[in-house]
């Protein structure tokens, strides 16, 4: 049975500006912080009904993570926002120092990742981040994969103690998931339950992976399809439980192969279970202008990239 | 407190300075020396800090530090004198200063919070961070409404990255008048002076154009200067302003063949050394 149903697209950084209008009316702890992106990250309604909880950093990304960092200090919950790029690579060393290493409980919430941001080019996309995120030690990342998740995740977020890295696009994507969800940091979500391949997403590629599992559902192979949307902690559990029973893995994920989704689970594989893998991610490569479903195809990551790879592996199974 | 036991203070922190980097074969005594009576002011006379006695009677710390004032250590090489000053006031026992820089510590070579040592509240040591941080504790101040402030020390070479720019635009763009910047003008870096390395040029003027209200001590390595100062910064904080201290102090203050150079910026004594400088620092409390 399927559990999942499209509904309408919508953008996952309205999740997250939603999910914080809800915070601003229910944790009077949650504060956040922008350096010069507030329409971009979609808090204009959290500052416009709680302005004495929200701080305007301008273009000086390096201080507004330390900021985050001193605000926890008097028990505050800070949400510092903006582009992936800058609440990353650009203050990989504030954050691990002063943030990660410090163990403050501090929800770096970032938008635009991945390749989608589309036409602005590579200096604004990253895909690198969740690589960088997930070797930092105390560092919980996640990336959400529609609106109704991503707003769960900013929620549950708050009630989570530690450091996090909240990750999301910026392109309208179908919407699917239940509303009224229990986000459950660490837990990935069965979407659909298959027995020939396991076909492992995270993010915007979740949708793509279901549309693929309609396609070779039409073919007569069954596949699985689990919904990563917390890569650190991995449910490794739930990857193992899938992998032993299909014997194969795609990993699909807008983001490097390097270092990410996928090489996270072929950690997890190589010393548990071996099983053949096939990844869905960007090749060592930079990203480009162009719209978001051209660069999805010109980088190989759509729906009929994911049949490709779900039939390649299936074939490397012995 | 009055001056004359401040000083025994310093003075005794001074030895454990230079006992702790000696201790370890490594360290950073000439950065510590210089700022030791900031430090001891700060801790045993002007900040009001919970004087609560818990566990092994140790001061009971409290990582929120709500309703007292708060200090932070943005040049976290300084650890040795940070840990002391800890130590001294009643943190951690004297003893475990024996343990500086060794394996298993909890006084890792620069301050953190991952060893769970009572008295540091961030990590230190990638320079330019702490002024951030302090800013965003002394909001949380603000919105807690607490009207304690918050202190954090900064060195010279340090005003050269670029994050320490950004909080200093910040902080009177925000009006964050809860909080005390010092900046230990001692003139030297690792690979020189500062005026060689990377000259600072007037960081007065600097912190005026950015709207601070600076004030200065003329020798931090005076310890009725340094109270008089730090009073004067607490009477004008809450005006709107944040304050800036611009302190000069002698890298390695105190023993007098550590001073006047960078060479002992981040070098230990040996045994020789080591004799030669207690010689000159009295003993008050008791060495560890």
């Amino acid at each position: 049975m399927k559990k999942y149903t499209f509904t309408e697209k919508q953008d996952t950084r309205s999740g997250f500006g939603d999910g914080m209008t809800e915070l601003g009316r229910t944790n009077p702890k949650v504060v956040t912080l922008c350096a010069d992106l507030v329409g971009s990250l979609k808090t204009a309604t959290f500052i416009k009904e709680n302005p004495e909880r929200f701080f305007q950093t301008g273009i000086a990304e390096a201080n507004m993570m330390g900021i985050s960092a001193g605000l926890t200090i008097g028990g505050f919950i800070p949400y510092p926002t903006t582009f992936a790029n800058f609440g990353s690579g650009r203050v990989y060393d504030q954050i691990r120092q002063s943030i990660a290493y410090s163990d403050k409980n501090v929800k770096i919430a970032v938008s635009h990742a991945g390749l989608t941001l589309g036409e602005d080019g590579a200096t604004h996309q990253i895909l690198e981040d969740i690589a960088m995120m997930r070797a930092m030690p105390n560092m919980t990342v996640i990336n959400p994969c529609d609106y109704n998740q991503t707003k769960a995740a900013t929620i549950a977020l708050a009630s989570h103690v530690g450091p996090a890295y909240l990750r999301f696009g910026r392109p309208k994507v179908p919407v699917f998931t239940d509303p009224n969800q229990k986000f459950e940091i660490g837990k990935a979500w069965m979407v659909n339950e298959g027995t020939d391949v396991s076909i492992f997403a995270t993010g915007h590629l979740v949708w793509e992976a279901i549309q693929a599992g309609e396609t070779l559902a039409e073919k007569g192979i069954s596949a699985e399809i689990i919904n990563i949307h917390t890569i650190k902690p991995l449910d490794t559990e739930a990857i193992l439980k899938s992998v032993r029973k299909t014997k194969c893995v795609v990993t699909c994920e807008e983001h490097q192969a390097n270092g990410g989704l996928g090489d996270a689970v072929a950690q997890v594989l190589s010393q548990n279970f071996i099983a053949p893998q096939e990844y869905i991610a960007v090749n060592d490569s930079f990203g480009e202008s162009g719209k978001p479903e051209q660069l999805m195809a010109k980088y190989g990551l759509s729906a009929e990239n994911i049949i490709e790879k779900a039939l390649k592996v299936i074939g490397r199974k012995n | 407190m009055q001056i004359k036991e401040l000083q025994d203070i310093a003075s005794q922190v001074r030895r454990d300075i230079v006992r702790m980097v000696h201790g370890c074969a490594s360290g950073h005594p000439g950065g510590s020396l210089g700022c030791t009576d900031l430090l001891v002011a700060l801790y045993f006379q002007q900040m009001k800090i919970n004087n609560r006695k818990g566990k092994g009677g140790h001061l009971s710390f409290k990582m929120d530090g709500i309703g007292e004032d708060l200090f932070f250590l943005s040049n976290g090489h300084i650890s040795p004198l940070f840990y002391s000053v800890l130590s001294r006031r009643g943190y951690f026992d004297a003893a475990e200063m024996a343990t500086f820089r060794k394996l298993n510590t909890r006084l890792q070579g620069h301050p953190t919070t991952h060893e769970g040592l009572p008295g540091i509240r961030v990590a230190s040591g990638s320079l330019g961070q702490g002024m951030s941080v302090a800013i965003g504790t002394a909001l949380a101040k603000k919105l807690n409404g607490d009207d304690r402030n918050v202190f954090v020390l900064m060195g010279d070479g340090e005003q050269q990255e670029g994050q320490v720019w950004e909080a200093a635009q910040f902080a009177p763009h925000h009006k964050v008048d809860n909080l005390i910047a010092i900046i230990d003008l001692n003139g030297q870096q690792i690979d020189g002076s500062t005026e060689e390395v990377m000259a600072n040029r007037d960081l007065k003027a600097k912190y005026k154009a950015f709207g601070w209200r600076v004030m200065e001590i003329a020798d931090g390595n005076d310890m009725e200067q340094v109270v008089k100062g730090l009073r004067k910064a607490k009477r004008i904080s809450g005006k709107g302003e944040p304050i800036m201290i611009l302190m000069k102090t002698e890298m390695g203050a105190g023993v007098d063949f550590m001073m006047g150079s960078h060479k002992w910026h981040g070098i230990a004594p040996n045994d020789e050394q080591l004799a030669a400088a207690l010689a000159q620092l009295p003993e008050t409390i008791g060495d560890y």
